[in-house]
């Protein structure tokens, strides 16, 4: 379920391993399950430069409303367009149809301090 | 915690449980839509066995429920046996205690309350009853399970074939007993459907039976989208002790035709009328996408009108749908603040969806 290539914040987001500099960004599948059914998902807009843990969007299911945080810095290079036409793939497939936005990083190194597999594993008790 | 008696047939289906007013209960199966669509489209389950039922025997029982709720329950001598009706109960501020359903029984007066309320309905009731000849029971053994939705009626029917047509012909608030089990043509989801009180011991047999029937599931996120869209007031959300009937679209619950009658609130919801009411409840429909919430502002011409009291997704309509204390003279359009954005909202009567409808 948790791929041992990507890195998780405690705030649910994971993000894929590097391509160039590029990284993509999306929520768990342990975040998709508390949230229930999702219904909205706001992204940021290509181009804007984000910060660690920055709200940069928001993610709503029929029952609540979550904030989206970035788990990475660096500019906004592309969204996926098809999870905001349908929130859905982002419950059935959150680790892959359903990614957010992709991210061209500002530095590479910062992606040291994220969770493992492992360790996001532990932190969701599963 | 407290369980219900469904509690093992919610693990057995996978439910999701969550803590609600001191109940462990479930909140969804698996996709609370799917539950949504299965109550408008076919048939759908819901233990309700939470609320609190009470019955009312004595020679006092019609005049203290007289005294009690703001609906008048001389209605229900009027249509017979079996005859139900929604009301409000006040403070004597004119404020929502609860809201409830009491029927008129041949073994006497049957109310149904929330569980959130519970114990301070308790307390109330039995508090003004003391100058009354009566005698509450309250009927933890019974459990309740609503089966609401278009094919709900039929499907009850063929399980219980002795009752020979009877629930079919059973019309919408009233209710029939057989044998100790009381089937009420009631609900909270704006279908048709029953709600049905039922022996502890034979509960679990039920529920295996509807399932087994194709009747879904549904916990209580479902619950409330269906009730919202069809323009129901959730206590403690829509209105509570603060809220006067008149601001909640309870004025049809609060009966004054009988002048000889006194009830609780009766002097200060009059008062509070007399004053010149100036907000009301309707609902919001936003066009854009997004998602209405309880507890954010409406806006008009710049100056704060108004509050939602709930909001959702609404899964029949595929837009977001609210419920909102507002100002009386704000119609047609008005804004809501979401998340520090005004989003455009058209502003109309409820419920939104009937019998699987949309209706505004």
């Amino acid at each position: 379920m948790y791929n041992d290539n990507f890195k998780f914040v405690d705030t649910h987001e994971w993000v894929s391993s590097l391509n160039g500099d590029v990284v993509t960004v999306g929520i768990t599948h342990h975040a998709q399950e508390l949230l229930g059914d999702l219904v909205y998902i706001e992204l940021p807009t290509v181009g804007q430069s984000i910060g660690f843990n920055d709200v940069v969007g928001v993610v709503e299911s029929v029952k609540a409303a979550s904030d989206l945080y970035s788990p990475v810095s660096g500019t906004v290079t592309e969204l996926n367009e098809a999870v905001v036409n349908d929130p859905t793939l982002a419950n059935t497939a959150p680790h892959t149809d359903g990614w957010l936005f992709r991210v061209k990083l500002d530095n590479v190194s910062q992606l040291d301090g994220l969770m493992t597999a492992e360790q996001y594993k532990v932190a969701i008790g599963a | 915690m407290l369980k219900t008696i469904f509690y093992p047939a919610h693990i057995n289906a996978n439910a999701k449980i969550v803590e609600f007013s001191g109940w462990q209960m479930p909140i969804s199966y698996g996709s609370q839509i799917k539950e949504h669509e299965a109550v408008r489209t076919n048939a759908g389950m819901f233990d309700v066995s939470h609320m609190a039922i009470t019955d009312i025997h004595g020679t006092d029982a019609k005049v203290f429920l007289q005294y009690l709720i703001s609906n008048d329950v001389a209605k229900l001598e009027k249509s017979g046996v079996g005859k139900a009706l929604y009301s409000g109960m006040l403070n004597h501020d004119g404020g929502v205690i609860d809201d409830l359903i009491v029927y008129y029984t041949d073994f006497g007066y049957r109310l149904v309350t929330n569980a959130g309320t519970y114990v301070k309905d308790m307390a109330w009731i039995k508090e003004q009853s003391s100058k009354f000849n009566i005698e509450l029971k309250e009927r933890k053994d019974l459990a309740i399970l609503a089966v609401q939705g278009p094919n709900a009626i039929n499907i009850v029917s063929k399980i219980k074939p002795h009752l020979d047509g009877k629930l079919v012909s059973l019309k919408p608030f009233s209710s029939l007993e057989d044998n100790g089990t009381f089937y009420a043509r009631t609900g909270y989801t704006g279908e048709d459907g029953l709600e049905i009180m039922i022996p502890v011991a034979d509960a679990l047999t039920l529920w295996q039976q509807l399932y087994q029937s194709g009747v879904v599931p549904c916990g209580l996120g479902a619950r409330d989208t269906l009730r919202l869209e069809a323009g129901m007031n959730l206590y403690g959300h829509d209105m509570d002790e603060t809220i006067s009937p008149s601001l909640c679209n309870m004025d049809w619950v609060v009966d004054l035709k009988d002048e000889s009658r006194d009830f609780i609130g009766k002097d200060a919801y009059i008062k509070f009328n007399a004053l010149g009411v100036k907000s009301h409840q309707v609902g919001l429909v936003m066009e854009g996408r997004g998602v209405l919430r309880e507890g954010q502002k409406v806006v008009s011409n710049n100056q704060e009108v108004g509050v939602i009291t709930s909001g959702t997704f609404s899964p029949t309509l595929k837009i977001s749908i609210a419920i909102a204390r507002i100002e009386q003279q704000v119609t047609g359009y008005a804004s809501v603040n979401v998340r520090g954005n005004l989003e455009p909202v058209r502003i109309v009567k409820v419920p939104f969806v009937r019998n699987g409808k949309q209706v505004f």
